[in-house]
Order: structure tokens, then C-alpha cells, then sequence
């Protein structure tokens, strides 16, 4: 089909065969020559009646391997239960049923296979391509079934039927809208949710899970504690969870001149070398614990992003954006550690309305 | 050959293998029943003798960076006040004398015979008050539960929710804590060795300490729910497992699906 056969021309035009539509593609004069199907190989299975045979053999033995599957997830499922309060027997339990159900379906699929494969019919068929475009009878044929369709149901002429079908089919997705808005929280505005956590004024520092209050004193140098905001363990379960998510706090002490400061007043949020920073990372919200009391760096777990508690928790690697937020802490007159303020700025990752300080 | 060695009456090579096979043997067993039956004895801590003892083997062994009186050197931090604690978990896990130097000392062949560590011990809990070597009593019948809640909240990040160690910044790294004795986990979390912060006994109780001791035995004695635990580290072993053999099967059987039958 492709050959030059029209002198210097780099294009030729396409023969269509008998009955298709001229069209616009074109073939290069180098294409290559279509060097058609290959020459039709019988199968050993056509050749020789007993590998048939046996290949008919195994495509039942299949069939009946996962009707043996189905069965004995059946089994599985009675005779190892799920027993309350023990793990083991939810792992038996899971690993039968499941291991049955992947043999009945597996089994299916490669007798499946197989039949197509080995036993049905050898032949090669070719379907030649037509081109998309209908003819014009067809086409007009089309346009003709629109008119009288829209003629009999009376679409464009009665105006009220139609407005209320698109009324109908626009307010279908309403309640789904309404639905999602209530997974966010309603009595609260999100975005102070977002910039504020349960920290304030004279709330004492506690210990992560008891709440323990924390003396100044039990910080000792090379020392972590990891803080929950007083009151918190009696909060009730879910409300507990969301205030911890944002309110959890890495607590360490530092030798006073390790600590390097930009500005007195950020000085004065520590006390006598013990510093607290949320322990949301800026990043994602990963919880940032991984102190190195030496080093004095906190790594992130997640992606590797690393804070300098000796400076301020400024990011010294990673994909942090943000140094984490100190929290300001002093010491009551009992010898307690509080917070004199919530956190300065909002915790954890970026969100669209923080405004970037 | 053998014939002719045999003929001029000397000995078969075996028999020389042999030979230093039994000698081996024989050192080797006296030895391990030697060095056994001194780790069980117990040592007086505070006794001068054993105290002058753990002199000797500090001067001989670690005064090259701690220093003559362990007030520290440019190579090694000062000892004074660290206790026998500390010098037990550095010396009885392998990690000090610290073999070069590095992002951090690791976990090595135990260099000294259990009476030896004590003696140093010994020594340098004389220079200055500090943590104890914790007791039998201390160390057993804590609280699984508990245990483990504690350990998730101040030890899983780093040293990974089943124990199974991670990775810290620069090379520094959080061991694996399966297979370390109970004593020495209580007096690492006691000291903080190295990059590890220290937990003292307001921070964490002796009985929050025998706790997580307990969890991280049961962890070890007991085999994981959850089937396989590829090395307990989580996405990692587990994607890449997938990746191989899930992925990998996928692909054969598409091949196998696509190939014209024979």
C-alpha cells in the first residue's frame, strides 16, 4: 500500500477500500510495510488428542479446585472463629478464610485462561477497521429521531415539565453538600480551631498519659517529657483526642548558654534552660519527638525534617517551611511549669487562611 | 601419599587436625565455664578492694579519654557523677572502650569479664554520687499494659513501636532493643547514653521503668499476631515485599495470560 509508487511525492494517498470514506490521514512514503499476520502455528494440544485431553483435564480439575476453595472457607470460617479478646484467632481466622477465597477465585481464573488458551478453537479472525464517521443517511436518520422524539415528549414545548426536571435533577446533590459540612465543625468557626489549641494563661504543663503536673526541678539537663496541657486527661474520649492533636508538647532542658536567642523576649518564654515546642511538625502535622539530647536536633520521622532546639527550633533540614512554635512556659508559685500564653502562632502544618509570619 | 606417611611412621594430617580440635575444645570449654562461673558471683560495690581494682582497669583502659581522675579529656566527657549505672550499660553492652571514633559508640563484643565491669563500677560510683545499678527486684513483674503505653508515648519514636531500632539525624541511629538484658535497658533509660535523653525517676517511676521493661519481654517472648513480622519495621519491609512478590506475581501472570500457547 505504501509504496513510492508516485515519483518524488513524500505522501501518497491512502487507496480506501471498497466502500469506506475518503479521509484526511496520510502515509508517510517511508512507512514501514505492514508485514501482515504470521503464518498460523497449530497448538500441541491441536496436534496430539491426549495433551488435549489432558489440558480438558486440568480446566476441570480447576473448576472443581475452587468450587473445594469456596467449601472450605465456608469450613474456615466455623472451625477457626473469632474469639473475643484474642488475637491469634482473628490471624487464623483471616489467614483460612482468606487464603480459601484467593484459591477459589485464582482457580477460576487460570481454568479460565487455560480453556481459552488451550482448548477452544485455533483460529485468527481480522476485523478491519471502518471509519468512525456514520454515513449521511445515518446521520440525517439521527437528527430525525431527535426532532420526533422531542416532538412526541413535548420537551422544548411544555416549559413547566422541563423546568422541573433540571429543578429536580439540580437539587438531587444538595443534601450531599449539606451532609459533608457536617463533618467539619458547626458551632466553631474552623479557622480558629485551626489557631488556637487548649494552652493558656497558668495552665500547668502535665505528663503524657497520666497528667502529672511537672516541677521545674524534675527536669533535669538531657532530660525529654513529653506534655499534655493540664485537664486534658479528664476531657471525654474524642474531644480528648482533637485537643492532644494540637495541644501536645515536647518539654527538654538545656544547659542556659546552649540556648541561643534572637530576642529577650523570646528568652523569656524559657526558664532556666527548659524550653517547650509543640511537637506538631510545620510540615504535615507529623508529631515531632525524635530528640537527640547531645545534639539537641528533633527529627521528624516522617519526612526527615529536622529542628535546632538550641536555635529557636529553626528547620536545619528537611522540608519543614516553619521553625515549631515554642510554647511560653514559666514556674508558679508552687514550683510548677505553666504556660503564660497559648502558642504565638498557629501549630502544625500550613493552611489557607494563616497568614505567613 | 597416605601410604608412604603411614610406611615412615608419621602421622596422618587428620590426626593433627584432630589433635587441635581437642585442644580447642578444651581451652574453649574451660574458659566459657571459667568466665560463667564468675559472672554469677556478686561483687561488693562499695568494698576498697574491688573500688582499687576498678582503678587499675581504669588506668589501663579508659583514662586515655576520660582522663587520669575521669575529669574528662578533649576526647572524652568527664565521669564524675555519671554512676555505676552508666558505666555499667556502657561497658557491659560492648559500647565503651569505644572502638573508633564515630556519629555514635556501638553495641559490640562485651570487652571485659562481668567482675571486671563491676570493679569499674565500682570505681567511678566512688568519684561522685550517681544512678545505681538497678536490682533483680527492680527489673521484673512489671505491668505489660501499662508498659506498653508508656513505651509508645516516650520511647516508639525512635526506637520504633516493637523495638526494632531507626534511624536518628547524621548517622546517629536508635538500636534495636530485642536481645538487650532488662538491666541494661533500665539503666539506659536511667542515664540516657549518648544521643538518648535520660529519663529519670520523676520523669518515668521505677515502676513506670519496670513497665516498659516488662512490654519490651513480652514483646520479645511472644510471637506476633499479626503473622509475618518482616523485621517489625513497618511500610518499609512490608511495601518492598509487596513490590516483589505482589507486583512480581502480577506481572508473570499477565505474561502468562498474554503468551500464545504452545
Amino acid at each position: 500500500m505504501a509504496t513510492n509508487e508516485h515519483g518524488s511525492s513524500d505522501v501518497v494517498p491512502v487507496t480506501p477500500p471498497s466502500g469506506a470514506v475518503v479521509g484526511t490521514g496520510v502515509v508517510p512514503a517511508d512507512a514501514f510495510e505492514n508485514p501482515g499476520l504470521p503464518p498460523h502455528r497449530p497448538r500441541v494440544t491441536d496436534l496430539d488428542p491426549k495433551k488435549k485431553k489432558r489440558a480438558a483435564r486440568f480446566i476441570v480439575a480447576m473448576f472443581w479446585l475452587s468450587v473445594l476453595g469456596s467449601v472450605s472457607a465456608i469450613f474456615a470460617y466455623m472451625f477457626y472463629p473469632i474469639e473475643d479478646g484474642s488475637i491469634s484467632s482473628v490471624r487464623l481466622n483471616t489467614l483460612f478464610v482468606g487464603l480459601s477465597i484467593a484459591l477459589s477465585l485464582l482457580a477460576i481464573g487460570i481454568a479460565a485462561v487455560h480453556w481459552g488458551k488451550a482448548v477452544m478453537a485455533d483460529k485468527e479472525g481480522v476485523d478491519e477497521r471502518h471509519p468512525v464517521r456514520g454515513t449521511a443517511a445515518t446521520r440525517s436518520r439521527a437528527v430525525e429521531i431527535f426532532k420526533e422524539a422531542d416532538e412526541e415528549s413535548g420537551f422544548s414545548r411544555r416549559t413547566l415539565i422541563r423546568g422541573g426536571l433540571i429543578a429536580s435533577l439540580v437539587a438531587f446533590p444538595l443534601p450531599a453538600i449539606a451532609l459533608f459540612r457536617g463533618l467539619a465543625p458547626m458551632d466553631v468557626d474552623p479557622n480558629t480551631e485551626l489557631k488556637h489549641t487548649m494552652w493558656k494563661k497558668g495552665l500547668r504543663l502535665t505528663q503524657d498519659p497520666t497528667g502529672t503536673p511537672i516541677k521545674a526541678a524534675d527536669v533535669t539537663i538531657g532530660s525529654a517529657f513529653q506534655v499534655i496541657p493540664e485537664g486534658l486527661v479528664d476531657l471525654p474520649e474524642h474531644e480528648k483526642l482533637d485537643a492532644k492533636a494540637k495541644a501536645a508538647v515536647l518539654l527538654v532542658r538545656l544547659k542556659p548558654e546552649d540556648l541561643h536567642w534572637t530576642s529577650k523576649e523570646r528568652e523569656s518564654w524559657s526558664y532556666d534552660g527548659i524550653v517547650a515546642y509543640s511537637k506538631i511538625c510545620t510540615h504535615v502535622g507529623c508529631p515531632v519527638a525524635l530528640y537527640e539530647q547531645q545534639t539537641h536536633h528533633l527529627l521528624c520521622p516522617c519526612h526527615q525534617s529536622q529542628f535546632d532546639i538550641a536555635n529557636e527550633c529553626k528547620v536545619i533540614f528537611g522540608p519543614a517551611a516553619r521553625p515549631l512554635p515554642q510554647l511560653p512556659i514559666t514556674v508558679d508559685s508552687e514550683g510548677y511549669l505553666v504556660a503564660t500564653s497559648d502558642f504565638t502562632q498557629p501549630v502544625g502544618p500550613s493552611f489557607w487562611e494563616r497568614s505567613t509570619t | 601419599m597416605n601410604r608412604q606417611n603411614r610406611k615412615t611412621g608419621r602421622r596422618s594430617p587428620v590426626a593433627s587436625v584432630a589433635l587441635l580440635l581437642v585442644g580447642l575444645l578444651a581451652t574453649g570449654g574451660a574458659y566459657a565455664a571459667f568466665t560463667a562461673s564468675t559472672a554469677s558471683a556478686s561483687v561488693d560495690l562499695s568494698s576498697p578492694e574491688v573500688i582499687n581494682q576498678g582503678q587499675k582497669l581504669f588506668a589501663a583502659n579508659c583514662a586515655t579519654c576520660h582522663g587520669q581522675q575521669a575529669q574528662g579529656t578533649q576526647n572524652g566527657p568527664s565521669l564524675i557523677g555519671v554512676g555505676a549505672a552508666s558505666v555499667d550499660f556502657q561497658v557491659g553492652t560492648g559500647r565503651m572502650p569505644m572502638q573508633a571514633s564515630g556519629p555514635q559508640a556501638p553495641s559490640k563484643p562485651v570487652q571485659f569479664e562481668d567482675a571486671q565491669i563491676k570493679a569499674l563500677a565500682a570505681y567511678v560510683a566512688s568519684l561522685a554520687p550517681g544512678p545505681a545499678i538497678p536490682s533483680e527486684s527492680q527489673i521484673s513483674g512489671g505491668d505489660v499494659a501499662a508498659g506498653g503505653e508508656l513505651f509508645r508515648i516516650n520511647c516508639a519514636m525512635c526506637h520504633n513501636v516493637a523495638g526494632a531500632g531507626g534511624a536518628l539525624t547524621e548517622g546517629k541511629y536508635a538500636p534495636v532493643l530485642k536481645g538487650v538484658a532488662p538491666v541494661h535497658v533500665y539503666e539506659a533509660m536511667l542515664t540516657g547514653p549518648q544521643n538518648m535523653p535520660a529519663f529519670n525517676d520523676l520523669n518515668l517511676t521505677p515502676e513506670d521503668k519496670k513497665n516498659i521493661i516488662a512490654y519490651l519481654q513480652y514483646n520479645e517472648q511472644n510471637p506476633s499476631a499479626g503473622g509475618l513480622e518482616l523485621g517489625s519495621l513497618g511500610p518499609v519491609s512490608e511495601g518492598l515485599f509487596l513490590w516483589i512478590f505482589g507486583l512480581g506475581g502480577i506481572v508473570a501472570l499477565t505474561v502468562w495470560i498474554t503468551a500464545k500457547s504452545n
